[in-house]
């Protein structure tokens, strides 16, 4: 909490990134306290990995010192006073956090916890709860990735040829830094595989894969310039294979509803239902880390590309 | 597990949190950005392998023990080149090392950084 007043009180908008960094690390932390490892996982690797990566990028682009403010901020702490007060009033009614014998731990949860390892077949109950037994608000996260995505690159687009960035020649010296990176960039993207594959067994998934393989795409490209990671992977594949993680999670779905059962439902795709429950997590998973990861890469071509605007 | 393990293990962990400290220590007080990034780089290089080896000589041999001797051999790898590649770019960008000229070293070659 002192980090998000820190945050808040500070003008100068670098050290405001690196403190949202720091914050969300320790919120990844604070998630791990929880025994919620799927969660600080993807903390971690999206708070405190990559968007300190895009809001970075999309600071080149505007100023780095905060303008004061013109307004009188008391009537707005007013008013977010008297609505926090409200609210904190509203919860205090509410079971504690946690609580075994509160409704929320009563309705479904120990019918997951129980039946889980039964009907879906996979250790990792996260996971089947993710996939399969909330599988349709899964596939709205994954298209709230795509549209955001999306409203980036319509309002700022890629750069045709890639050479509208300038140049820097403090990384272009760096040869320590290009051996080491030439090291892992393999083992980061076999790791981001790992991370997908194993999110059966294991803390992982879609998510916090998609976010780990473009990483490994981004230090590229930081590193090595604009020109070979555009040779690596070209740009107008991104929107590409957004559409087609999407398209893959979709379609799992209507094909479960033209074989006669409800959509999305797995059981349709094999003759045994524990294998269907199995193969459209691995489909499922695999559509939702093809999305989140060329929608992270393209709002990062979208912002890098970028002259200064200033 | 045997008193050998336990003291060891308690020896490393005590140990790599005494260099946490003093890295942050160091951090803050140093008067330059130079002897800073080498103060916080040098500390926690060496600081997060001894902490992890702590915990590592306290785990039996499983899958979790390799794990964690990978992301010992990862931050080994990729701490000292993350604080050398900050303190070239600077030094690339502009920023001279914090030098002073006193009596004792006039005569003497500057030192290189």
């Amino acid at each position: 909490m002192l980090i998000a007043i820190a945050a808040i009180r500070m003008r100068d908008l670098f050290g405001v990134v690196i403190l949202f960094g720091v914050y969300s690390l320790l919120t990844a932390v604070l998630f791990m306290d929880l025994d919620a490892v799927d969660v600080a996982f993807t903390e971690a690797a999206v708070g405190a990995g990559v968007t300190t990566v895009l809001l970075l990028s999309s600071l080149r682009l505007t100023r780095r010192w905060e303008a004061p403010p013109r307004h009188n901020p008391f009537f707005s702490l007013l008013v977010v006073g008297v609505t926090g007060a409200a609210l904190v009033y509203a919860t205090l009614d509410a079971p504690l956090l946690g609580d075994p014998s509160a409704p929320v731990h009563k309705h479904v949860a120990p019918h997951y916890l129980q039946e889980a390892a039964g009907e879906v077949g996979m250790p990792n109950i996260v996971t089947a709860v993710l996939a399969s037994y909330r599988g349709y608000d899964t596939f709205g996260e994954t298209l709230v990735v795509f549209t955001a995505g999306l409203a980036v690159l319509l309002l700022l687009g890629f750069s045709e040829n890639g050479k509208s960035r300038i140049e820097t020649s403090a990384i272009h010296d760096q040869v320590a830094l290009k051996v080491v990176v030439k090291l892992l960039i393999p083992l980061i993207l076999l790791y981001a595989l790992y991370v997908q594959f194993h999110g059966d067994f294991g803390a992982g998934g879609g998510f916090q894969a998609g976010v780990i393989f473009a990483t490994g795409f981004i230090l590229y490209d930081m590193v090595f310039g604009v020109e070979n990671a555009r040779a690596v992977m070209a740009v107008a594949w991104l929107p590409r294979l957004a559409a087609l993680g999407v398209l893959i999670y979709g379609g799992v779905g209507v094909y479960s509803m033209l074989s006669g059962k409800p959509f999305l439902d797995y059981s349709a795709l094999s003759a045994d239902p524990v294998q269907g429950q199995h193969l459209g997590v691995l489909l499922v998973e695999l559509g939702v880390g093809i999305t989140v990861f060329s929608i992270v890469l393209s709002i990062f071509y979208a912002l890098s590309g970028r002259r200064r605007q200033s | 597990m045997t008193l050998v393990l336990e003291w060891t293990s308690a020896i490393f962990l005590l140990a790599g949190s005494f260099l946490c400290i003093t890295g942050g220590v160091g951090l803050l007080r140093m008067p330059d950005f130079f002897s800073r990034v080498h103060a916080a780089g040098v500390t926690e290089t060496l600081a997060a392998p001894l902490l992890l080896c702590g915990l590592m000589l306290q785990m039996e041999w499983s899958l979790d023990l390799v794990k964690v001797l990978m992301i010992l051999l990862f931050v080994l790898a990729t701490n000292p080149t993350a604080t050398q590649a900050m303190a070239k770019a600077t030094l690339i960008g502009g920023q001279k090392p914090l030098v002073t000229e006193s009596e004792s070293t006039k005569g003497d070659s500057p030192s290189n950084s």
